[in-house]
């Protein structure tokens, strides 16, 4: 496996993390109301999006290097 | 004599050795921390309610150290992609900034550490009212921080408090000094304790806001036991002790080997690119597994 095959691995591992934490920061928030973990909640699945967006622009940078 | 395939893919692989070695290398790490998550997660599954210590670790600290590891995974590959188009200066400038980022991962982890060496847990004989967040509460366990003699100390633990005798050697030359004991020490409660449930904390950081800390003395003889938050604090600060510097050592040793191939090593450009291509590719997977343990590291040890 490459490294650029492990790349998008890494980088979906990191958004489902992202959309996880987002999860749990906006359930504290609906628990107990912080505001801070409303904008927190919110981030994390604006990031987790972006990193989405970045696979993709990544995949088609890269489309002439080999998976192996 | 030349060592055969470090440039180009063997036959019956089809990858060139030093892959074939990175991946073997990297699955003797999967079964190292993989037994300590499954180690770490038995435990905390198996932990009777209030028992286990949560919610004392920064999210936001972890967070950003998530990002920062998440930037060096970005800016290793494309350093590597930058390569593969013939670009040596890109490729400089996107490897420094991995080793910024994981030199700026380790500073951050330092500080962490460094905040539990000076928080305690104390163990009361008898219970005692303290006032959280506006509210009296009667207590025999206080987490905060210690005052005494106008600093706070690191890494006590209960025999500190009785202090120690002088220790000479066999010639009579003091191998250490004596340490007095403590007859009582000003405290500074948290708010909170891990035996609240995750909303009770929530809720009793909220009330807490606004309010001043109350600082109380606790007297020597009072107290049961005392611990900073060391591994010998509790089975969670031992594990997470372990887990994380053990990563911190993987991190580091990457960021080494990242560094060597980009200052001293950076050479072989000249003389065989494609090795030198495939040195970073496959410094890049080591970096892209220590990342990416970290990405399971932080919900299980800052979140569960």
């Amino acid at each position: 496996m490459s490294l650029k095959a492990f790349h998008l691995i890494f980088i979906t591992a990191a958004s489902l993390l992202c959309f996880g934490l987002g999860w749990w920061m906006l359930r504290a928030y609906a628990d107990v109301g912080v505001k801070s973990d409303q904008i927190y909640g919110v981030a994390s699945i604006v990031i987790g999006v972006a990193l989405l967006v970045y696979e993709v622009f990544f995949i088609k940078k890269l489309k002439n290097v080999s998976y192996l | 004599m030349e060592i055969p395939y470090t440039s180009k893919p063997r036959p019956d692989t089809g990858i060139y050795n030093s892959k074939v070695g990175i991946w073997l290398f990297l699955a003797s790490e999967v079964m190292l921390f993989g037994a300590l998550f499954s180690s770490y997660i038995l435990l905390r599954v198996g932990a009777g309610e209030g028992t286990w210590p949560h919610g004392l670790l920064s999210i936001p600290i972890g967070t950003f150290n998530t990002f920062v590891l998440i930037t060096s995974s970005v800016t290793v590959v494309m350093g590597w992609a930058a390569l593969q188009v013939g670009n040596f200066g890109r490729y400089k400038v996107y490897q420094a900034i991995t080793i910024l980022c994981a030199l700026g991962f380790l500073g951050i982890k330092s500080f962490e550490y460094r905040d539990k060496f000076k928080h305690y847990e104390v163990w009361l004989k008898n219970p005692i009212t303290v006032h959280q967040g506006g509210k009296a509460v009667l207590t025999d366990r206080l987490l905060g921080h210690i005052e005494y003699q106008g600093h706070h100390p690191y890494f006590w633990t209960t025999p500190r408090l009785a202090g120690s005798p002088e220790i000479k050697d066999k010639d009579g030359k003091v191998v250490k000094a004596a340490v007095a004991a403590v007859e009582s020490f000003k405290f500074q409660p948290d708010p909170i304790h891990y035996t609240m449930t995750p909303k009770e904390m929530a809720h009793a950081k909220a009330e807490a806001k606004g309010h001043a800390h109350e600082v109380i003395e606790i007297k020597s003889s009072d107290v049961k036991r005392l611990s900073a938050f060391i591994p010998s604090h509790s089975t969670f600060f031992a594990i997470y002790f372990t887990l994380t510097a053990l990563h911190g050592l993987h991190v580091l040793g990457g960021a080494l080997v990242i560094f060597y191939i980009w200052g001293p090593g950076a050479k072989m450009w000249k003389t065989d690119p494609q090795r030198y291509m495939n040195r970073v590719e496959v410094s890049g997977l080591f970096w892209h597994f220590v990342d990416l343990v970290w990405i399971f590291l932080f919900p299980i040890i800052y979140l569960l």
